[in-house]
């Protein structure tokens, strides 16, 4: 208390050098102690300003992420739905039924592979745009930012059915470049997906290399320079100088791709007419989807709703140990 | 000596990364080119097996067709009045949770913070059959409400996340001084901090309406029986029946749908920049 007020008296403006060190000591005063930022233990106040919060995250998210779980270990079908029967509890029947289904697991595998083909190019898409983005002059930074921008708004429904235009066998411009005839890309299991790739790669690239770009303009030019100077190749600058500096914002951009490239439903759904050919591109969630809408086994859905939620929850915790190790203050 | 080399090296290199720069924007612009291209397309070009990357008889059909046969016009609204409700809403509720997070100290901080982050995993898609039943109950099932009330609650932790690093932005001297000039606690909450947050504000509502305005999976499982209430994304499909998809409609209806999230994106667009980084760096 005798720090907050005692460098200037009250209502007098601090000298700007007292507000920098201020500033800078903030975000790693580490412990309570040498921190004398003023933030005041309010009392009820803050709790009454997360209250709202607090009432729509409970009531939206983590009842329905219980009723979920529930949901899950019932059986629950169009009986139950229209209260034709009563519902029963099975345990982990719904469990046990979903691993001893070959097409549940070839799903799983089909949405993990997926999901890490998506990350692993978006990402590297990203970086590498990234950096070309800290390499060119005024007009063509802007050219690109402005395209990346424009397909980041895209919305999902219209970036698929556009694609899904672009790739059409008999209208679409891709196959007349190509020279490949009329060739069906949803068709074959693996062109299907890689057009749902492509199309989600393009949708989620900009994200990564926007936040990467602020992130290099961050680190300053002597260092780079310096680098440079020195010989040193790009290559070597990105992973020797950038990629180090760049760490925790490279940890969320994977970790926000991860999580988004898992989720995927709409590009699936649309692209492939609701998981393509006797269900070759399904991927977890349209396969829940369709699990509970399609056929009413709501016990089942849920059941791999559940799935992967753990799943993204094992990678956030993960992700949060990360954070944690780097030292970075909540 | 050395510098003008190093120079004459150098020149070359940054001709290439600009031509390269030039042909990737090309590149990923396409398909929205081609998606206006397509239509403003006649009919008969469009569908064409020798397509052309250009037009010579541009005409509004499409856009006729769309905002004529379907009630476009009303999916149209309803898609803005979902959006629209959301990113208020969420950004209020953002706003006073983002504030006390960052500058109160009170127990259970870190934990909250920690929740708001493992909220933010939760994914949307799992928790549809959840959502049916409680929306079911609360008789909200096509209803407009059935959408507005759950991406208010999957747009919270990543907003919260995000505003914390503006809300921290400003510094607390500021807000001493505001007490010592007899400002209340709202008074200094409502008239000082929120127009001072505004810009991160604004960057946060970017990805509430995009969530909002891209919705697929809500609607075609809650909006299930009165289509009046259907949004954008089921009328787009209206045009595309697998196997004669109207591709000038559909083109139409997916530019109508993309140009106000693209406006609302340049609009915001160097707040965005600076959102994304300060809510990284933090």
């Amino acid at each position: 208390m005798s720090r907050l007020t005692a460098p200037s008296g009250p209502g007098r403006v601090e000298p700007r050098w007292v507000r920098a060190v201020r500033g800078a000591s903030r975000p790693r005063g580490g412990s309570r102690a040498t921190n004398p930022a003023p933030r005041r233990p309010g009392g009820w106040t803050p709790w009454l300003y997360v209250a709202p919060a607090l009432l729509v995250l409970g009531g939206l998210l983590v009842y329905p992420v219980y009723q979920l779980g529930l949901i899950s270990f019932m059986e629950y079908t169009q009986a139950q739905v229209s209260g034709g029967e009563p519902t029963r509890f099975r345990g982990l029947a719904n469990y046990t039924e979903l691993f001893a289904d070959d097409q549940f697991r070839q799903v799983l595998l089909a949405t993990v592979g997926f999901a890490a083909a998506c990350v692993l190019c978006t990402l590297a898409v990203g970086c590498a745009l990234a950096v070309l983005l800290t390499r060119v002059r005024a007009v063509p930074r802007l050219a690109l930012l402005l395209a990346a921008l424009g397909a980041w708004a895209t919305p999902t429904i219209t970036g698929s059915t556009v694609w899904l235009f672009l790739f059409d066998p008999d209208f679409g411009p891709v196959d007349r470049l190509l020279g490949i005839g009329d060739f069906s890309w949803t068709y074959g299991r693996y062109s299907a997906f890689l057009l749902v790739l492509l199309e989600v790669v393009w949708c989620s690239f900009p994200f990564v290399m926007v936040t990467v770009y602020a992130g290099i303009r961050a680190v300053p030019a002597e260092i780079l320079e310096a680098a440079a100077l020195d010989g040193a190749s790009s290559w070597r600058i990105w992973r020797s100088v950038l990629a180090p500096a760049l760490r925790p914002i490279l940890v969320i951009v994977t970790v926000q791709s991860v999580i988004w490239d898992f989720k995927v439903f709409t590009q699936i759904y649309v692209m492939t007419g609701g998981g393509g050919i006797a269900g070759q591109n399904l991927v977890l969630n349209v396969y829940a989807y369709q699990k509970a809408f399609a056929s009413s086994q709501y016990g089942l859905g849920s059941a791999i709703g559940v799935v992967t939620l753990l799943i993204l929850l094992a990678i956030t915790l993960g992700y949060l140990r990360l954070l944690r190790r780097q030292g970075e203050e909540l | 000596m050395s510098v003008v080399r190093g120079r004459a090296v150098r020149r070359p290199w940054r001709l290439a990364a600009e031509a390269t720069a030039l042909l990737v924007a090309a590149v990923v612009a396409f398909p929205l080119y081609w998606m206006l291209l397509g239509a403003l397309k006649p009919a008969g070009e469009i569908e064409s097996t020798e397509p052309r990357p250009w037009t010579a008889s541009p005409s509004l059909d499409s856009f006729r067709r769309v905002f004529e046969q379907q009630e476009f016009g009303r999916y149209f609204v309803n898609s803005l009045v979902v959006a629209v409700s959301v990113v208020i809403a969420s950004a209020l509720i953002a706003f006073l949770a983002a504030t006390a997070v960052t500058r109160f100290r009170f127990r259970f901080r870190t934990t909250l913070l920690v929740m708001f982050l493992v909220a933010q995993m939760v994914p949307v898609e799992a928790l549809t059959i959840p959502l049916f039943f409680l929306m079911r109950d609360l008789g909200q099932l096509n209803t407009l409400g059935s959408l507005i009330l759950p991406h208010i609650a999957f747009s919270l932790p990543f907003a919260i996340w995000m505003l914390r690093g503006f809300v921290k932005a400003v510094p607390e001297s500021l807000e001493e001084a505001a007490y010592l000039d007899g400002a209340s606690r709202a008074r200094f909450l409502w008239r000082i901090l929120l127009p001072l947050v505004l810009p991160g504000l604004v960057a946060t509502s970017v990805f509430s309406f995009i969530s909002a305005w891209n919705d697929f999976l809500f609607a075609k499982s809650f909006i299930i029986s009165d289509t009046s209430q259907s949004t954008l994304p089921m009328a787009l499909l209206v045009f595309y029946k697998p196997d004669e998809p109207d591709w000038g409609g559909v083109m139409a209806a997916s530019t109508v749908m993309t140009v106000p999230v693209l406006v609302f994106f340049v609009l915001v667009q160097r707040r965005l920049v600076s959102g994304l980084g300060g809510a990284v760096k933090d």
